[in-house]
This record gives structure tokens, sequence and C-alpha cells, in this order.
């Protein structure tokens, strides 16, 4: 019972062992529903799996379950991030511990009971227990938006080497306060028309019906919802990278400000296509994610630059090379912010691209091209934000040596080989006709399908991993149980 | 780091000799199918279950509708005929034909489409299944009864129009899909197999995914025969129409205030078994063509 116990504590309590069970369940999660996807499809493993596994899948359910996989994916990264930032950042124990109680408790209902009621079935006790997850998690971040109160004296910065206001506010916290804020806001623009559409029956993807010129307010409503959800994701992954990193200095002073402005005037953006505003709601998203990425640029040159020095401590005149293997040096604190780099060719450079060519080229082609571009754009989005929580996941359970380099530049290397060829899958209307595109596709699938694929066998082997350990006494988890991210910024 | 230059330039060596050219006029496999492409079905007044949500929805006219996609054979005669007579006419690359154009709103993304001459069908499109001497169109031999493709939405209300019929709606598209007893969610029923209908790595016999991916099947294919040991199942749809999902997008004739694209129906070969549900919309402007669009038309009465 006592090994049951502390392993259940383990588990449950401590910030690392919530953060390994998220990502074990986001493992199995993809592992299983991954088999059903297009490519799998075509090489008859979906229906192997349907099959062994007795799915009950419903032809005109299709849109609502994939509803529920991705929000039963995201609610588990949205508590990830929860635990990182309750172990980053001072705030009350009472809060701590009802915020992560709450958040575990609803992303675990919203994953096992949301897919039993999608995928096995339709048992409306199972479809209950899903909103009553996804409820739970709307009220942890509500008392997370309570925890943050930057106002509060106690948690005024007294350092000034990072940013604050005259009266001492730390601006760091602001900007956790201003994204929690505004993503229990955005929750609310998915909630409402959910409710509307899941008690109609007509859950539909925003990719089709993106083109359609009139839309309800209820479907702008949903197509602004996913947008900022992701978006707000992004954001407080680089601000939890910030804290991971000991942002701070010259930099740190202009990104904060940057990041809470951007983070504003982007939700009031996306809140403004349910208002008259709605003509005018893209420049005004343009706006605000300028000073986001803009401030998330000073993150990454702040991180290289203190690799850099870091690496090359010892040398009197270091040369470019010497600078640049500095830079390399560990790839679990290179390759986040390489990630975010990387996100400029494969998310927002395309992103920028299709908006301001998007009559010119995009609108010539047919619809269903622009959905394969829609949904590669925002799936490849997704999935960086899941390589940087790996990269630092690897730092903060203490890879070392081979493994640690083997583990980083294999996540780093082999997501972006998957990324680049989604982009090049997303885009290839532009350069090869639909007739001659076939060689092109099988050889862009194989690169993606081998990239995640690998990927997914090095998730694999760190969870097999870390199962053995949990089966030692005193295995790394024994470690583990006490340490807080807080204890090892800046390390 | 030399590992990583080798890896990166054998993967670009990899991407460069995959956009290399393909023989897109490797012989097809030829099958009559016995399904009469000039044959047409009475789909009766009444109520039918549409979209996605299966709402009830009533056309209250009977109407009759092609049992197979136009073919090849019956679009090279329409623009032989037509060229002719002068209705059409060929101009730089395209086949060209009058349209008189839709009411231009200068809505948010709206194409301007004035009267005028519009693109039928490209001519020197690799992937087209016919030829043009300078005078007249010929079919590309074991084509004739694959569907046309590359036709532009001009192209196919052009066909249509030409012999007295038009394009069907998408409510008279998606009765004669569906049937109007249940709302089933392809033309056959609930679920679907390889050998329902030809879409995107199906396996059919016409396919190649090594090469040139996937192409078309001759229309009415999948109707319950053997083909040289390929076992297709009858897969007609309540009236009895063939490659209602699946083959090529269908192109339908509504014009949408506010908006140029047109909307297309059926799913393709070049789509996932998703695209192939009845219910499913695919759009693009009139102007566009490709190898994976066709159509058929619908006339009036019984």
């Amino acid at each position: 019972m006592q090994f049951l116990k502390v392993r259940f504590n383990y588990l449950f309590k401590s910030t690392k062992g919530l953060i390994l069970m998220a990502i074990a369940m986001i493992a199995l999660e993809t592992a299983i529903f991954g088999m059903l996807s297009g490519p799998m499809a075509e090489l008859g493993v979906r229906d192997f799996f349907v099959r062994i596994l007795k799915m009950d899948l419903v032809q005109a359910e299709r849109e609502g379950r994939i509803i529920i996989l991705y929000h039963s994916i995201a609610m588990a990264v949205v508590a990830i991030e929860t635990y990182m930032i309750t172990s980053l950042l001072k705030m009350k124990e009472f809060y701590k511990m009802a915020v992560r109680v709450l958040i575990t408790v609803g992303y675990l209902l919203v994953m096992i009971f949301g897919l039993g009621f999608a995928y096995w079935g339709h048992n409306w006790v199972l479809h209950g227990l899903y909103i009553t997850g996804l409820s739970l998690i709307f009220f942890a971040g509500v008392l997370l938006v309570i925890a943050l109160w930057p106002w509060n004296k106690e948690y005024f910065q007294p350092d000034k080497n990072y940013s604050s206001t005259k009266n001492g506010v730390d601006m760091g916290r602001v900007a956790f306060f201003a994204t929690a804020l505004t993503t229990v806001i955005s929750a609310m623009f998915g909630a409402v028309p959910g409710s509307y559409f899941g008690n109609g029956f007509e859950a539909f993807l925003a990719e089709n019906i993106i083109r359609l010129p009139e839309k309800t307010t209820m479907e702008y409503s949903i197509i602004g919802h996913l947008h900022i959800m992701l978006a707000l994701i992004a954001i407080m992954i680089t601000l939890i990278l910030g804290q991971w990193m000991n942002f701070k200095g010259i930099l740190q002073k202009i990104a904060m400000p940057l990041i809470i402005l951007g983070t504003i005037v982007l939700n009031l953006g996306v809140w403004g296509v349910v208002t008259p505003l709605e003509p005018v709601a893209h420049m005004i998203i343009y706006m605000g994610a300028t000073p986001a990425m803009l401030g998330a640029l000073m993150l990454v040159i702040f991180a290289w630059d203190k690799l850099i020095r870091q690496g090359t401590i010892g040398i009197k005149k270091a040369s470019g090379w010497q600078k640049f293997k500095a830079l390399l040096a560990d790839p679990l604190k290179f390759g986040p912010f390489w990630q975010m780099v990387f996100m400029n060719f494969t998310v927002s450079g395309i992103g920028i691209f299709y908006a301001v060519r998007l009559d010119e080229i995009f609108r010539m082609w047919a619809h269903r091209d622009e959905r394969i571009e829609l949904t590669g754009h925002w799936h490849v989005l997704s999935a960086i934000i899941a390589t940087i929580i790996l990269l630092y996941y690897g730092d903060m359970i203490g890879l070392r040596g081979r493994i640690r380099k083997l583990y980083g530049w294999g996540i780093i290397l082999l997501s972006d080989l998957a990324f680049a060829s989604v982009t090049i899958f997303e885009t290839k209307r532009l350069f090869i006709s639909e007739a001659g595109q076939q060689p092109l596709v099988n050889t862009v699938m194989y690169l993606m399908d081998f990239g995640l694929g690998m990927l997914l066998v090095i998730l694999a082997m760190l969870m097999v991993w870390r199962l053995f350990d949990l089966f030692k006494k005193k295995g790394r988890w024994a470690e583990e149980v006490e340490h807080e991210l807080a204890t090892e910024v800046g390390k | 780091m030399k590992h990583l230059i080798l890896i990166f330039a054998i993967l670009l060596a990899l991407l460069l000799a995959s956009c290399s050219p393909i023989d897109l006029n490797t012989p097809i496999p030829t099958y009559e199918t016995g399904v009469d492409s000039t044959a047409w079905v009475p789909v009766p007044a009444g109520t039918f279950y549409f979209g996605q949500a299966a709402k009830l929805e009533e056309i209250a006219y009977n109407y009759q509708i092609m049992v197979t996609d136009v073919t090849v054979a019956q679009y090279v005669n329409f623009v032989n005929s037509a060229l002719a007579d002068g209705t059409l006419k060929v101009s730089g690359d395209q086949v060209v034909g009058s349209y008189p154009g839709d009411e231009f709103t200068g809505a948010k993304h709206e194409l301007e489409i004035g009267a005028g001459d519009y693109i039928f069908v490209p001519l020197n499109d690799p992937a087209a299944r016919f030829t043009f001497n300078g005078f007249t169109f010929a079919i590309l031999p074991g084509w004739e009864n694959h569907p046309i493709t590359d036709v532009s939405w001009f192209g196919a209300r052009g066909y249509c129009e030409y012999y007295g019929y038009r394009l069907p709606s998408e409510l008279e598209w998606e009765k004669a899909a569906r049937g109007s007893t249940d709302d089933r969610p392809f033309p056959w029923g609930e679920q679907i197999s390889r050998n329902n209908a030809n879409f995107y790595a199906s396996r059919d016999p016409f396919e190649n995914m090594a090469t040139f991916g996937s192409r078309t099947s001759p229309v009415g294919f999948y109707n319950g025969k053997i083909y040289a040991g390929y076992t297709t199942v009858d897969s007609a749809s309540p009236y009895g129409l063939y490659d209602m999902a699946g083959n090529v997008w269908q192109w339908v004739g509504d014009v949408t205030p506010h908006f140029s694209d047109r909307f297309m129906r059926g799913g393709s070969k070049g789509t996932y078994d998703m695209d192939l549900r009845v219910w499913v919309r695919n759009s693009a402007p009139p102007m566009y063509y490709s190898p994976s669009v066709g159509f058929r038309c619908v006339k009036a009465g019984n």
C-alpha cells in the first residue's frame, strides 16, 4: 500500500510527477488516435484499430469527434503549462493546490470521458462528465487568475534587473496574469457557441466554413476561439520559457510591456469578430500579434546570448565558430528557442504570406486545397508547442551527457523535418500541379511520417524509462518529489 | 556537422527528385461497365434529409438527373459541335464560351464576374483527356467512358445549357445522391469500403500511388461487377445514380449572393473517404479546373 501511496503522491502532488502524468496521457492518446489519421487509413491501419478497439464511428459525427479529441489534448497541454506556472511563480499554497487539483481532475475527466463519449457510442453520462471536466478547468483558470494577481505587494519585484512599474509591480507577473485572464475569457468564446451547436448537434470544423461569405455570430465566435486559444497557449509557453531562462535585463524590460500589450490587443481583435468591429478585427489582431512576437524575439536573443556567454566562459576572445558551438552545445536549452524561430518559417511566415496574397493566390484554389493549408498550419503550431514542452521537460528531469544530446537533437531535427514536410505539403499547389503532385506528396508524407513516428518513438522510450523508474525504490521519481521549477531557474 | 550536411543533401536531392515530371499518359486499363452514360432517372418531388445535421427539406417538383457524370466522349462531341456552330471559340490556349455574368456586390473576397467569354476547358493541360489538332477535338484512347475533367464551372454549365439541361442545384444534387427515405452519409448506405468508390488510395485498378497517383475510373464502374479480378460493390444511390461519391467532384449550379465561388459535391479520386459523404462541400472560382472535377446535368419533368 505504501508502495502505491508514495508513487501516487509523486504523480498527483509533485510538479514533475503531474507533468509526467499529463505528458504520458497525451502520448498515449496520440499513439491511439493517431492511428485514425489519413495516412494510417491509407495503410489500412485505421480500420484495424477501429475493429480491435470496438470503436463506434458514426459518419455524421466525425467533426464532433475531432473537436472533442482536440479539446482533450489541448486541456492536458493547458494543465502542463499550469503546473509549470504554479511551480515557477510565487503564489499562496492554497491557490496552488486548488488550481492543481481542479485542473488535474478536469483534464482527466475531459480526456477519459470525452473520448469515451466521442469514439465509443453515445453514453450521455460520459458527455456530462466531459463537460464537468471542462468546467473544472475553467474554474482552475479563474483561480489561477486570482492567484496571479500582480498588484499584491507580496509579489512586487524588488530587483531592478527585471521589468517593473515605478510602484514595483512585476511586469513579468502582469504578463502571466494578462495571458491567464484573457485565456479564461476566450474560453467562453468557445463554451457559449459550443453549447449552442452541441445542443443542436451541428458541430463543424472552422476550416470547412472559412470561405462562406456570411457566417453567424456563433460561427465567428468558434473561429475566434480556436485561433486565440492556440495563440494564448503559445504566448504562455513563451512566458514560461522566459521564467525558466531567468529572462532579465534591458531586453526583458522591453519585451514584457510588448507581450502584455500584444496579448491584450490580440484578444480584443479576436473578441471583436462577434461585434460590429468584425470587418477590422483582422487588422487589430495583426496589431496585437506584432508586439507579442517582437517580445518573443527579445527572449530568443536573450536566451541565445546567454547560452553563448555561458559556453565561452574561459575563452578570452571567442571566435564566431566557438560561439556557434557554444550556442548548439546544449540542445535542450537551444532547442525551445530554435523552435520558436523555426515557427516563423512554418507558421507565421506562411500565415503572413497567406494573408497578403489571399485573394490573388489562395482563393483561386479549390477550397479543399485551402483547407489543407489551414489545418497544416495550425497542426504545426500545436506540435511545435508540444516539442518545446518536451525539450523543457528533458531539462527538467535532468537528462545528461549523450542521452541529453540524443534526446534534444532527436526532437529538434525529427520534428523540424516533419514540420518542413508539412509546410511543403500544404503549400504544394504553389509550385506543382494536381496531376503531377504524387511523387512529391509521397516524399513529403514519408518524411513527415518518419519525423513524427521517430519523435513518438523517442517519447515512448522516455515514457517506458519513466514507467520502469517508478518501480524502483530510489528511482529518479523519488528525487523529483520535492523539486520545484522555481529553484531551477536560470541554471 | 558533416553528417548533418550529408543528411540534408540527401533530403534535398530526394525532394528535387520527387518534383521531376511523371508520365501522365501511362496507358489506362479499359473496362466496359455496362452502365449507360446517356441514361437519366426521374427524381420525384418531395422531402428529403439535407446536410450533415439531416434537416428535412422539400423539392416541390419532379426532375431528372443523369445516371453518370458526363463522359469524355460526350464532352468532346459537345465541344466539336459547339465550335462548329460558333457557340464556342478557341482563344489562346483555352476553349471559351459566353456567360452573362454575376451580380457583383463588392463583398469581401468576392471576384467580379461580368458578362463575357470565360474558359470552358484548357488546351495545354497535360492532364487533359482529349487532344486538339487546331480544328477538332479527339478523345485520348481508353478515356472514352471516363468522366470529363479539367472542365470549369462555365464549361459544365455551357455543356448542360447547350442541350437544354442545366446543372443541378445543391438541393437537387443531394436529394439525388441520398434518396428521400433516410439520412445516409453515402449514396449506398452507412459505411464506405475501398470497393464502393474511387477515392484517394482506394487501391482501384486505375491508380498507382508511386507515380501518377489516383486516376478516374469509368463512369458506373462501382456497380457490383468483377473486372479482371477486381471486385466492386454495387454503389448506386437509391435512385440508381452512379459515382455520386468519389471519382470526380461535381459542379452544382447555385450562384450564391456575395460569393463568387461555385460549389462542388461528392468528393473525388484525390480525396480521403470523409469527403465522399453526401453533405460535404468543396468550392472554387468558376474558372477553376482540375483533373478531379467533372459534372452531370439535370432536366425538368419525369
